[in-house]
């Protein structure tokens, strides 16, 4: 057998396709913070409360009306957008221009107003979620066996990254967005509903996350502070991206899923450190992340 | 405003409210030490020097987030490394006197401080906070593995020893005039330093960071000061609380207490000498009373709608809405 | 104030001390404080339900033990031992708090012991699973009911290597609590004649398992334990069943498992595991009948440490009937020498490092087919007698057995 440090070349394939899989979901849950903080200059600590909610809403609206996973797929991600357009609309729009840090302590608060309500709700041992019929076993790629779940994940993952990706740098629509954020009297004076922009952006942000979310359902543990974990994770990835930049966010995400799936095989008390240790050496050499222009 | 004044006049008002204002300062400051000095005979003294061990870690943040504007998003390692390394040291050396212990805390707490700062007073803004955070958490890591911190067992039965090797800490009365005198000393650092030229400098910093460095300010060093002396106290907040509580926690150095810090200092006022500690005071009693009360189980969304209410509607924090009140009507 | 009404009680105190009479029940009241997180990791294996099972015990004793009124205070220690410690200091100094329960995380268990033994009060941890509580830091003011990682890895460990299992590989959350167990599984494995051949430590709190069970899977290990709790149990436990760790001839061991997470889980993920309890709701007609009780009032099955905290408070109040005192040494002396027998244990004594002791049971996850509703969730498969399953006295680093 192969060795390469110590590990079997097989082992450390399947190490590096884990950690690409992980990558993908990083990196879908980065470009929802960095469509909010690119577009809007909006901190979004309440990223992580949203990919809760997203899980949440699956469990729930399976358990209460039977909605299975594909309908949850695009349901779910909906009433999360659509609750974040209501705290867009009744909170965040009221400290816009101010300084960034007060959106970062308000969406904080609302993170963990979210997250303590639902837990006295329904308890953090855990909500089940059964995995979809369709997607139960798995194929043996002969270093590993790769459940067709996580196959899944990696494909839409990255196929709704591109799209989205797509869509804000190289379509019309897109560019309407960048100039409405950018400068707003100028599209108000053209007819564009800037207000209603801002309101949709920042939905589509914590759609992206609660769709994450739903995704997350049936491998993890959905609980109400599943989200207060991964979100400072997924700062870190989007801050080493250089914030705001779309396209660095979702190569960090995948880049970082690797390093992390790098570090549990080779010295794995250090997987919940490694990206911050990054994160510090990255922000050494480039002071505004590997794909962030300078401010 | 735009008619034409005698800059005398001016020159002349501003000292004039100044001495008011000076005045005025004596006076509440007065009322504050004369109420901290009975009050360990009225309230309980162990919770009132929580009280004072988390005013003086607010005191410490708002040097550094109230008057240099620098967000730190970490300070919850250098109040964990105080407490750590007094406990440790407090532990192993039975020898060592309690304010020696302390001061050995504080001192690791600076150090670390200025390797901090060293490494994150380049970045703006946003990056600032975020670099903070990942050291912070990199100190986290470094604790959980360290099997000296008794990871999330903590650390337990700290001596409170003797001051000096004269006074028994044993006694809360003793210990609370201790660590009232020692709150009551760095308050009054932290106001000298506000108030003197390199305060005004932060402030300037603060303000308007490329104006400060056209008037050929070294930004960089003024920044690096502010951090370590902030550091430094938050340290020396750890230190005094892991001997009051005879134990240090990894709760201490989670990002959690990151946050709880802000929350103190916004809630009370970021920028005001007074806020944090009024803040830290309001936090500690709400989280406080609420655990002890029938809504026990909602202490972490209340604390959330606080955080929420602060920033929309008083974002001066109670002390500065109080002051914009009192200037408005009365000033 | 407070120290002119500390001084009075402490003069009234000694005045009935020199006539002579047992120390009487202090304000004709017993006081409780119930303490345990409620809103955070722990709150649903004890927690608000927690309550609802002191109440139940207090409830039996009509509210009243010797004429003295019983009542109840509680708080949530939102897993901080300074919060714990503010709570409890002030509990015992200045509120006449005589019993303090509940009790969870590991470092607030600890932190309250050392305070109890400074104010010579009583207290009962029945949540924490750090069996140091009762060995390193053991002290003459508490006892520690319920369980702790010793005869979780006895239980376990030894059943499954007896069935076959020689070959272990572990996974153990990399702090305190997770390298006690992996220490206590691997002496029990090779006590027993099997093998470790690879552990593996994962940061708490881990949020995706598939790298470690993978590597867990590559090992070729018979056994895959699991030294974690929590969300980390039932994350690795749902990761291990999507990649097919058991279809793979692979027996998935967990070593702390409440009913609470195999609930979470589902029959269908948890099918089979093998786990040590310390008590099973539906283990006879006692425990059932206790249970509907508990379920009426909070709509869900009881745990271990539910069951633990209503038979602690309710034999702590038995021992301050028998005794007629409140003084935390008199009465954890009648518990110590009463045999425990209720609905939680059989024969369940409490030794001199505060140790109660009483028989553990090895448990397997039914299958979906075997799983006739929500709860019915564990098989029993043996009783592990009391002194097979916690750490004898022998090994003991308690200063209060050596003394003996």
């Amino acid at each position: 057998m192969t060795m390469i440090f110590g590990v079997p070349l097989a082992v450390l394939s399947g190490q590096l396709l884990i950690g690409v899989i992980n990558g993908a979901f990083y990196a879908l849950l980065s470009l929802g913070l960095a469509v909010i903080f690119g577009l809007l200059k909006i901190i979004n600590f309440a990223h992580g409360a949203m990919y809760m909610l997203g899980a949440m809403a699956t469990v729930i609206l399976f358990d209460a009306l039977g909605v299975n996973y594909w309908v949850a797929l695009f349901l779910a991600p909906l009433l999360v957008g659509v609750f974040g357009m209501l705290v867009e609309y009744f909170l965040l729009r009221r400290i816009a221009g101010q300084d960034h840090i007060y959106s970062l302590l308000l969406t904080f608060g609302i993170a963990l107003l979210v997250q303590g309500v639902l837990t006295n709700l329904y308890g953090v041992s855990g909500l089940r979620y059964a995995m979809p019929d369709m997607f139960k076993g798995g194929i043996n790629l002969g270093f590993m066996f790769l459940p067709y779940y996580r196959a899944w994940v990696i494909g839409v993952a990255l196929l709704v990254c591109f799209g989205t990706w797509f869509m804000i740098e190289k379509t019309k629509l897109g560019a309407y967005l960048r100039a409405g954020t950018e400068d707003a009297q100028l599209m108000q004076g053209f007819g564009v509903n800037v207000p209603l922009l801002v309101s949709l952006t920042y939905g589509f942000g914590v759609m992206l996350a609660a769709f994450a979310g739903v995704l997350a359902a049936p491998i993890y543990s959905v609980t109400p502070v599943m989200g207060s974990h991964i979100l400072i994770v997924v700062f870190a990835v989007v801050v080493i991206g250089g914030m705001g930049s779309i396209g660095g966010a979702i190569i960090t995400g995948v880049l970082m899923g690797v390093i992390e799936g790098l570090t549990k095989t080779f010295y794995p008390p250090a997987s919940s450190a490694v990206i911050f240790l990054v994160m510090v050496v990255v922000l050494m050499v480039r002071p505004t992340g590997l794909f962030g222009k300078e401010a | 405003m735009t008619q034409p004044v005698n800059p005398a006049d001016i020159h002349n008002t501003i000292l004039a409210q100044q001495k008011a204002e000076d005045r005025k300062k004596l006076a509440i400051n007065t009322v504050f030490i004369a109420i901290l000095l009975v009050a360990p005979f009225v309230l309980y003294p162990v919770f009132l020097m929580k009280i004072l061990c988390f005013a003086l870690f607010a005191v410490a943040f708002n040097l550094l987030f109230g008057f240099t504007g620098l967000l730190s998003f970490g300070h919850a390692a250098f109040l964990a490394t105080g407490g750590y390394t007094t406990g440790y040291l407090l532990s192993q050396h039975s020898g060592l006197t309690t304010e020696l212990g302390i001061l050995a805390g504080t001192l690791v707490a600076t150090v670390l401080g200025l390797a901090f700062a060293l490494l994150s007073i380049r970045r703006q803004g946003i990056y600032f906070a975020m670099v903070t955070l990942a050291l912070s958490q990199l100190v986290f890591f470094f604790y959980v593995q360290s099997p000296f911190t008794g990871g999330e067992d903590g650390m337990h039965g700290i001596p409170r020893g003797e001051l000096f090797g004269l006074i028994s800490l044993e006694d809360n009365h003793n210990m609370y005039y201790f660590v009232l005198a020692v709150f009551i000393a760095c308050y009054v650092l932290v106001q000298r330093v506000v108030s003197s030229p390199f305060g005004q400098v932060l402030r300037a910093i603060k303000q308007n960071e490329p104006r400060a460095v056209s008037l050929g300010y070294n930004v960089d060093r003024h920044k690096v000061l502010a951090f370590v002396i902030s550091a430094a106290l938050a340290g020396l907040a750890g230190s005094l609380k892991s001997v009051v509580f005879q134990l240090a926690s990894l709760n201490d150095a989670h990002w959690h207490m990151s946050g709880e810090v802000i929350l103190m200092t916004l809630v009370g006022g970021m920028g005001t000498l007074l806020g944090p500690v009024v803040g830290a005071t309001f936090v500690v009693n709400v989280e406080y009373q609420l655990s002890q009360g029938p809504l026990r189980d909602w202490v972490d969304p209340i604390l959330g709608g606080i955080f929420v209410l602060t920033v929309l509607a008083f974002r001066n924090g109670i002390v500065g809405e109080i002051q914009k009140f009192v200037r408005r009507n009365l000033g | 104030m407070t120290m002119m009404k500390k001084l009075l009680t402490s003069a009234v105190a000694s005045a009935l001390m020199v006539g002579g009479a047992q120390a009487d029940i202090s304000d004709n009241t017993i006081k409780i404080g119930y303490l345990a997180d409620m809103s955070g990791t722990y709150r649903d294996l004890a927690g608000p339900n927690g309550l609802a099972a002191l109440n139940m015990a207090v409830e039996d004793f009509g509210g009243k033990v010797n004429g003295a009124k019983i009542e109840v205070v509680s708080a949530d220690d939102r897993n901080s031992p300074d919060v714990a410690s503010s709570t409890v200091r002030r509990w015992l100094e200045n509120d006449d708090v005589d019993l303090v329960a509940g009790l969870v995380a590991s470092s607030v268990s600890i932190a309250v012991s050392d305070i109890l033994e400074e104010n010579d009060k009583l207290g009962i941890v029945s949540g924490s699973a750090a069996s140091s509580i009762t060995n390193e830091h053991c002290t003459p003011n508490h006892i520690h009911y319920v369980y702790d990682t010793y005869p979780l890895a006895n239980g376990t460990a030894s059943a499954v290597v007896k069935e076959g299992g020689k070959s272990w590989f572990i996974l153990t959350a990399d702090y305190a609590f997770g390298h006690a167990l992996e220490s206590d599984v691997t002496r029990v494995v090779e006590a027993n004649g099997g093998e470790v051949i690879g552990t593996l430590r994962h940061p708490f709190p881990t949020p995706d398992f598939s790298s470690f069970i993978l590597q867990a899977q590559a090992s070729g290990a018979d056994v895959v334990a699991l030294a974690n709790a929590g969300a980390d149990t039932t994350n690795a436990i749902n990761t291990a069943s999507e990649f097919g760790i058991t279809q793979s001839g692979q027996t998935l061991a967990a070593l702390l498992l409440f009913l609470t997470d195999v609930h979470a889980l589902g029959v269908e993920a948890a099918q089979g595991i093998q786990l040590t309890t310390g008590w099973y709701w539906d283990m006879n007609d006692e425990t059932r009948a206790w249970s509907d009780r508990f379920m009426e009032k909070t709509g869900v099955r009881p745990t271990m440490v539910h069951a633990g905290i209503y038979s602690s408070t309710l034999q702590y109040l038995k021992a301050v009937e028998a005794t007629g005192s409140d003084d935390a040494q008199t009465v954890r002396k009648h518990m110590m020498e009463t045999p425990i027998n209720d609905m939680f244990a059989k024969n369940g004594r409490i030794r001199a490092d505060g140790r109660m002791v009483h028989d553990m049971y090895l448990a397997e996850v039914k299958t979906p087919a075997e799983s006739k509703s929500e709860w019915d969730l564990y098989k029993i498969l043996r009783t592990i007698p009391a002194d097979e399953a916690y750490r004898p006295l022998s090994e003991s680093k308690c200063p209060l057995v050596s003394s003996k």
